[in-house]
């Protein structure tokens, strides 16, 4: 994923996790954030031998289970799915007008978008390295499209700089990097890194930061057309009579660092976030939804797992109807993979092992909250020319992020109208969802104060009352020492989902951790 | 209404408000930690989002445990321990609340909905549970 940030910087969270739980989680939520190893997908799966009529039953319709489903009954498996929604996909999700959603507590959203809007309140971006969902999509024919995560013309705001206005981030990146190279040159060039740099060397860092500072002849970083055409023009240049372009003053190195915006230079340059990003056209659940159409006849929907109990011989889950809790009725199969994440799982009765089961009862998962927010007109696009992308500031919101789709359409348009985590998660989980959208539009409005006018409806999604997960992902006790447990056969049962993977809260870990429990699964069966 | 009595109801909503404005305020203070103090707006702030309002919890594919007359906080230390380091869908808490505030907020829900166990939470026994 993720944003970390703004409100809660990404070294924030570092040391939050790092207090609470050691350096491996440390580890652990770096990978998240952005540091991590591309994905390890090597192409469609291709499991040999017969596994001779050998059962399996799966627990959780996301996209792991649902993986698993796919490619077991490829290969001969017999499968059946258990799902406590109505629906398959899980985390994967998009809302849509018509929707409604009950959180809990009991309160019900009903989504209000015009047709063709909507919000993804869980995933909304795949990495251009994350194989395993784009294979899945290319072979379902989910159609994508680019995400536009760095947009030079958002912007980059903070209530205690610049008198509370935004700034683009075009003229924060450019003014940063411009004074930081004539920083660099002036020492340069007062011999003080003779002792590191060769003249040689000495002589091309010059020229290199003239080029990516944008400095003028004499290594200084200026208000000029070369600056302007970087940061942007006070008059944009034009035709005809009045076209010449007049320059804009760059911000004193003083004012940039101090504003700290330059927090966000660097969020669209990790790995997962550099371009290109796509998105699914029409929302993340057309994943979803490509996967249900090949493997729905497997799920049994509205089945709340309430019991897994396995034995030598197989795995026999109990469950009951999800609405009413009543109906209890049993599956059986030779195998199980179970993708319920591990806050559930933990509450389940079931015999796995006690080492398996401390691992399970340690993990918690991570809060945050999304916003969806509707407004009559793009008003983003027609006054402030900004197409997809991302605004990045310190209010509680912590972002916001422009449709990067449908450009230039009249009529209305969704932004994700805030994206946070931590205590600022914790608390907006708090809130009803009509107080939390009211707080997100106020929010918002001190960024783009069309907001005001122009708000039209919202949908706020907060993952710790999403009933179906009770968090938005898992975050490790001490993953160094527990992965090796969770990842292993326990019994008849193998463990499946985002959790079990060094691609936390990324669809491509479930998926792939799906595919490795398989692999394993059926190298057991087949030696057998 | 006198003027004595007016006076007085203005100094006494002036006291019934000015703690609940500091907790206004107090709200979203800090990106990563909870800044509202006292043990009844701490739990309003956040614990009452999954254990709801009347302590009476919540039920989907997992649940939320009710707080409300529930028999595993006579031991202070039980929820001490969950709040500080989480577990299944209780989100380790430990660095957004401090051991105050920790404190304060177990002594809320020990006596709260129900309960009563009344002996106090020492902010030692949170320090010591870190
Ligand atoms: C806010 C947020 C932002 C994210 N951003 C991104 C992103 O930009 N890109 C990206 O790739 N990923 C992102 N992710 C991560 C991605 O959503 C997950 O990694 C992935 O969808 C998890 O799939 P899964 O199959 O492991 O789990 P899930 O999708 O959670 O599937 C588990 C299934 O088990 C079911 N279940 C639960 N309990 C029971 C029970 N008792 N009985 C029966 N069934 C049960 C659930 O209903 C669910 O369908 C984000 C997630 C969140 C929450």
């Amino acid at each position: 994923m993720t944003e970390f940030k703004s409100g809660m910087s990404r070294r924030d969270l570092l040391a939050m996790i790092g207090t609470v739980a050691g350096s491996v989680a440390m580890y652990n939520a770096m990978t998240t954030l952005g540091f991590a190893q591309a994905s390890t997908y090597d192409g469609p799966v291709k499991l040999e031998g017969d596994p001779k009529g050998a059962s399996v039953l799966i627990l959780g319709a996301g996209l792991a289970g649902m993986t698993a489903a796919l490619e077991l009954r490829a290969v001969g498996y017999k499968v059946q799915v258990l799902e406590y929604r109505e629906k398959a996909g899980g985390r994967c999700w998009t809302l849509r007008g018509g929707d409604k959603y009950v959180e809990l507590g009991g309160f019900e959203q009903e989504v209000k978008f015009a047709e063709g809007n909507y919000i993804n309140p869980g995933p909304w971006r795949i990495p251009h390295h994350h194989y395993g969902v784009l294979d899945y999509c290319k072979r379902f024919g989910v159609k994508l499209e680019p995400f536009i995560q760095t947009n030079f013309n958002a912007y980059l705001h903070r209530t205690d700089a610049f008198e509370g206005k935004p700034v683009r981030f075009r003229e924060a990146l450019t003014d940063y990097r411009g004074h930081v190279s004539e920083l660099l040159a002036k020492v340069v060039n007062q011999n003080a890194l003779d002792e590191t740099v060769s003249a040689d060397d000495a002589k091309l860092l010059l020229e290199s930061l003239k080029t990516w500072g944008v400095l003028d002849e004499n290594y200084a970083y200026v208000k000029s057309n070369d600056t302007s055409e970087f940061r942007g023009w006070a008059k944009e240049p034009g035709g005809g009579v009045d076209g010449a372009p007049v320059p804009s003053e760059p911000m004193t190195l003083s004012d940039v660092l101090q504003s700290r915006v330059w927090q966000h230079l660097v969020d669209g340059d990790s790995i997962e976030h550099q371009s290109t990003i796509f998105q699914p056209v029409g929302g993340m659940d057309m994943i979803a939804k490509g996967f249900e159409k090949e493997v729905g006849d497997l799920i049994t929907y509205n089945a709340k797992v309430t019991k897994i109990d396995q034995s030598d011989t197989g795995v026999t889950v109990t469950y009951v109807d999800s609405q009413s809790g009543e109906g209890t009725e049993t599956a059986s199969a030779d195998y199980c993979i179970c993708t319920i994440p591990f806050s559930i799982l933990g509450q389940i009765e079931h015999n796995l092992s006690g080492e398996m089961t401390a691992v399970i009862d340690s993990m918690s998962y991570a809060g945050s909250v999304k916003f969806g927010l509707e407004f009559k007109r793009r008003f983003w696009e027609q006054d402030e020319r900004i197409y997809g992308g991302i605004t990045y500031t310190n209010l509680p919101i912590s972002l916001i992020s422009y449709p990067s789709t449908n450009y230039f359409s009249d009529g209305p348009g969704v932004l994700l109208g805030g994206y946070s985590w931590g205590a600022t998660a914790y608390q907006f989980n708090a809130m009803s969802p009509e107080d939390r959208v009211k707080k997100a539009v106020e929010y918002g409005a001190q960024i783009h104060p069309q907001y005001t006018a122009e708000f039209s409806n919202g949908v706020a999604v907060t993952w710790h009352r999403v009933p179906w997960v009770l968090g938005c992902f898992g975050i490790w006790a001490d993953k160094e020492n527990q992965y090796a447990t969770a990842a292993a056969m326990d019994g008849r049962t193998l463990m499946a989902g985002e959790h079990i993977s060094y691609l936390p809260a990324w669809q491509e870990g479930a998926i792939l951790s799906a595919i490795d429990a398989i692999k394993r699964l059926h190298a057991h069966v087949t030696a057998a | 209404m006198t003027k004595l009595t007016i006076a007085a109801a203005a100094a006494l909503s002036l006291f019934l408000t000015a703690p609940a404005m500091a907790q206004d305020a107090a709200m979203f203070a800090s990106p990563s930690k909870l800044t509202q103090t006292g043990g009844e707006n701490i739990y309003k702030a956040i614990c009452a989002g999954c254990h709801m309002p009347e302590g009476q919890g919540a039920v989907g594919a997992g649940k939320y445990p009710a707080l409300a007359n529930n028999a595993n906080l006579e031991s202070a230390g039980y929820p001490i321990y969950l709040i500080i380091h989480g577990q299944k869908a209780m989100p380790a808490l430990g660095s957004v609340l401090d051991d105050q505030q920790i404190a304060d907020v177990v002594a809320y829900i020990r006596t709260s909905f129900g309960n009563d166990f009344a002996e106090p939470v020492t902010v030692e026994e949170v320090t010591d549970a870190r």
